[in-house]
């Protein structure tokens, strides 16, 4: 294609030669151009007919599945929920055995308030409970408290001056005079936008003045928050609104560090009236706020579990799914009673290779037999093969249940016959042995079908060829026959192979504690303990254990050698 | 286009006038005889006051908890009122995936008056949780295997007692329940085994205690596998939901007696999906007051023996049922409250744990 020949691929009749020039086609243009253009029409034609079916695989198949693989390392529900804390949280030192400052502490009240108003809170408390057993109920329980401390304050706030509980001249003195910091207003945004995922752009009818943000920042913060969530998320009106407790603790905060005195914005009087009766409000600070209502939020763990889950990507959902762990201190081996990942691999590919060798064992004088029999008894044998094929695979696993089980067929006919005490039936299933009988029969005909077709295709004559240069029937077979047949073993041996390793349903009936496979945990992960993200980095291994075996096999046998028919 | 644009209209119209008079729900529920007698206790006697509501069921309680996770990702709920057990309800709440709601302005008072909120008491174990029965794990095993000159079974610790008792077991394939019973039959006082099981101490401790059996331990994962392995005679004793034993006695009579001591009690309600739109909201919550009322909640156990989640309703349980309900005096001797805080803290912990001890 990169040089125009006399003979183009578009045939028909050959382009005119001419002493100077390039080469034209019939209607007079070059004849390259005119022959790139037809071929990129094949193409862009070929790629419109296969069009409808790319773009359903890749909306229904490819992207769920990377979407489900993203989260294997997605982490940033950590950092959305406690933006300021874990960027507060940065500095600290883990290995000092120390809680962290009072600073990391307002921030968190802050950040957990908001959250708990949206309702995240407790998803975060479960996020982390994955890492820190007992993390899911102390954010549900303390989500529930954090109203009270500023209800105290609130209600101390009263008795100096009613206009504290008025929603409307709270709003108007977050408002002040002079310039609006429109800065605050922008962070409130994108913070509740992460922590929500509802759109918070739009006109909020409220901006704190810059004098106030500066005088008062920690009531700042919390008024714009609630500023934002009950203007944009809710769709209230802010100025009606009585704001959020966190408002007044906020207040209480500033009003101990704050100089009011050269404040003239509406409600200096009320700041500086407020200020002088400080010693009526019983302060409390946020670390003994948090103490109070559980002691384990002044252990230095649950900080640093916070700390080195804050990054928005992790790799502790990998870590996990290979039994490590990764904690504050770097990356450990997990507990040994906690360890069963690498074993469940282990035993799903072993399993997966002894059920494709029977598969090969079994399988492979049935579809001998199936090709080289006369046609009507082929036929029949056919259909035999074929019949489980298209019952239901619940039944037939349930079938073997009932073959297996201690009061089951088989036990009773062995007992009928004398040959095992009724006091010792065989233990049949809820073991591996059930589960590779089970798979065996179920993915026998993978293995049937494409070896069926290869035989199909070597000649007999070949056989008898063999016989008739002196060589014995076995070496025939195996000189001659069984080479041929290969390609055949090579694509069932795929089949049932691929398809074994990722099988969930019968391990899960039959195959009791020593028999499930890796599926099964992955399945419980993402339906019963609902850690989707520890799921998907096992479906992820999985799926790269499944592509570099395929890669290995392509190695050594060659993708080339496999024929389905 | 002036034909487009009838049909359009006609259209729109047609679907307003359909969507005025006519109600479709979709109540998720387990199936089999428990969501058989909803409908018979409290679905059909609404459907048949109120013409205009449908209800279509969804069988997928087992999964809801999943699958309102994926739904709300994907921004599209499709079911009006899910019933789940207590512990996936505070999961929902948890998520923000179930709403929260006022006992008092929800649900109708008993017939004397005492408000919801009294009337169903510390049942309500989640903001968002609506409940509607009490049932329990107990354990029921086969009256002709139990040994000759052996009396039968009458405390949970004969399910670790392989000398007195052979025979097969089936437990449920998770920590919950069986960690308990362990530590209560390894000595520990019924008021301490939480403390215990908190601590890696008493969760290998009742570990060993399982070892004790654990070669004659069939485990099962659905709640039918039990009454199934009784009737087959696999097994000599199993633990399961108690209405799923109730009916293997008197549906099936199977030779099955029931084991109540040390039974864990476990609430089953409703939840309402977060973010329903206000007219199916107002559909909902409609039925909920009348699904959920005393006379209701007592019919319910006409059909199936759990017990209703209410006091007003427990005396107008019929007197036939009340022998086999899980709260009957007789029945509730020695009991066990499913303890949601430590199982959402301690779940994924000591599962892990459960789970590799399995696999050994």
């Amino acid at each position: 294609m990169t040089d125009t020949t006399q003979n183009g691929p578009m045939g028909g009749t050959p382009p005119e030669e001419k002493a100077s020039g390039p080469m034209l086609a019939a209607d007079g243009r070059p004849l390259k151009r005119s022959l790139n253009r037809a071929l990129r029409r094949q193409k862009l034609r070929a790629l419109a007919l296969i069009a409808p079916l790319l773009i359903f695989v890749l909306v229904t198949f490819i992207a769920p599945i990377a979407d489900m693989l993203f989260r294997s390392v997605e982490n940033d529900i950590v950092s959305n929920t406690l933006p300021s804390t874990t960027a507060e949280l940065k500095s600290w030192d883990h290995t000092t055995g120390q809680p962290p400052s009072e600073a990391v502490f307002e921030d968190f009240y802050f950040d957990m308030f908001a959250a708990s108003e949206a309702k995240q809170h407790t998803r975060l408390g479960t996020r982390l409970n994955y890492e820190d057993t007992g993390v899911s109920s102390m954010f549900r329980s303390s989500g529930r408290k954090l109203d009270d401390l500023g209800k105290d304050y609130l209600k101390a706030l009263k008795k100096i001056d009613k206009r504290w509980d008025d929603g409307a001249f709270v709003y108007s003195l977050m408002q002040g005079q002079g310039t609006p910091d429109t800065a605050v207003v922008d962070h409130s945004r994108t913070a509740i936008h992460k922590l929500t995922g509802a759109e918070t752009a739009g006109d909020l009818g409220f901006a704190p003045s810059e004098a106030v943000a500066k005088l008062l920042p920690d009531m700042t913060r919390a008024y714009t928050d609630f500023a934002v969530y009950t203007g944009l998320v809710d769709g209230k009106d802010v100025a009606k609104e009585d704001p959020w407790e966190s408002v007044y603790v906020g207040l209480v905060l500033d009003l101990q560090k704050a100089d009011v005195s050269g404040y003239d914005g509406p409600g200096a009087d009320l700041l500086k009236t407020t200020k002088a009766d400080l010693g009526q409000i019983p302060v409390e600070s946020l670390k003994d706020f948090f103490a109070k209502m559980d002691k384990k939020w002044i252990d230095p763990d649950i900080w640093a579990t916070i700390q080195t889950y804050s990054p928005k990507y992790t790799s502790g959902y990998f870590l996990n799914a290979i039994d490590l762990q990764l904690t504050p201190d770097g990356i450990k081996q997990r507990d040994e009673d906690q360890q069963i990942y690498i074993m469940l691999f282990k035993r799903t590919l072993f399993m997966s290779l002894v059920i494709t060798f029977s598969c090969i064992v079994l399988g492979y004088p049935v579809a001998w037999l199936l090709a080289n029999l006369p046609a009507a008894k082929a036929n029949l044998l056919m259909i035999l093969v074929l019949l489980p094929f298209w019952t239901s695979l619940l039944v037939r696993t349930s079938a073997w249940k009932i073959m297996l089980q201690q009061q089951g067929v088989i036990n009773d006919v062995l007992v009928w016959l004398g040959m095992v005490d009724d006091g010792h039936r065989l233990v049949m299933i809820n073991n591996q042995f059930g589960t590779i009988v089970a798979m065996t029969h179920i993915l026998l005909p993978f293995m049937i079908l494409p070896l069926y077709s290869v035989m199909q295709g070597i000649p007999p004559s070949y056989l008898r060829a063999a016989k008739s240069l002196g060589a014995t029937n076995w070496t025939a077979f195996w000189r001659v026959y069984f080479p041929q047949s290969v390609p055949g073993i090579g694509a069932g041996s795929i089949l049932v192979f691929i398809l074994a390793i990722g099988y969930y349903i019968t391990p899960e009936i039959v195959g009791g504690t020593t028999g499930t496979f890796i599926s099964n945990r992955i399945a419980y992960h993402i339906s019963s303990s609902l850690n989707w993200g520890l799921g998907a980095a096992l479906g992820a291994i999985l799926l790269v254990i499944v592509l570099l075996l395929y890669w290995a096999y392509d190695r050594i046998v060659g993708i080339d050698n496999v024929k389905l028919g | 286009m002036q034909l487009t644009k009838t049909l359009l209209a006609g259209t729109a119209l047609a679907l307003l006038a359909g969507g005025a008079s006519a109600m479709d729900l979709t109540f998720v529920s387990w199936g089999g005889a428990y969501q058989n007698s909803q409908l018979k206790a409290y679905v059909e006697p609404y459907v048949k006051e109120h013409p205009d509501v449908s209800v279509t069921w969804d069988e997928s309680s087992a999964e809801a908890v999943a699958k309102l996770r994926a739904m709300n990702e994907a921004g599209n709920i499709t079911w009006d009122l899910v019933d789940v057990v207590a512990a996936d309800a505070i999961r929902l709440c948890d998520e923000g995936l179930a709403m929260e709601y006022d006992p008092d302005e929800l649900l109708a008072p008993a017939p004397d008056g005492t408000p919801a909120s009294e009337d169903f008491g510390d049942m309500i174990v989640s903001d968002c949780f609506i409940p509607q029965i009490v049932y329990s794990t107990a354990v029921g095993y086969r009256t002709d295997m139990v040994p000759e000159g052996e009396d039968p079974p009458s405390s949970i610790c004969d399910l670790f007692d392989l000398q007195k008792y052979p025979g097969k077991r089936a437990l449920e394939k998770r920590p919950i329940n069986n960690m308990e019973w362990a530590l209560y039959c390894d000595g520990v006082a019924k008021d301490d085994i939480y403390d215990v099981l908190a601590t890696d101490e008493g969760q290998e401790r009742a570990l060993k205690k399982l070892d004790t059996i654990k070669s004659d331990v069939v485990w099962w994962n659905a709640g039918a596998d039990t009454p199934q392995l009784l009737a087959d005679g696999e097994v000599f004793m199993g633990s399961t939901y108690n209405g799923r034993l109730y009916s293997v006695i008197e549906d099936q009579h199977q030779p099955v007696g029931m084991l109540w001591d040390m039974q864990v009690f476990d609430l089953d309600g409703w939840i309402i999906p977060a973010g329903l739109p206000e007219d199916r909201l107002k559909a909902v919550e409609d039925f909920l007051k009348f699904g959920t009322d005393t006379q209701r909640l007592a019919d319910q156990a006409k059909y199936i023996s759990y017990g209703p989640a209410r006091k007003s309703s427990a005396p107008l349980v019929p007197e036939n049922m009340k022998q086999h309900m899980p709260t009957d005096p007789e029945n509730a001797k020695n009991t066990l409250l499913y303890n949601y805080e430590f199982w959402a803290d301690y779940r994924d912990d000591i599962d892990a744990k459960f789970q590799a001890w399995l696999a050994k």
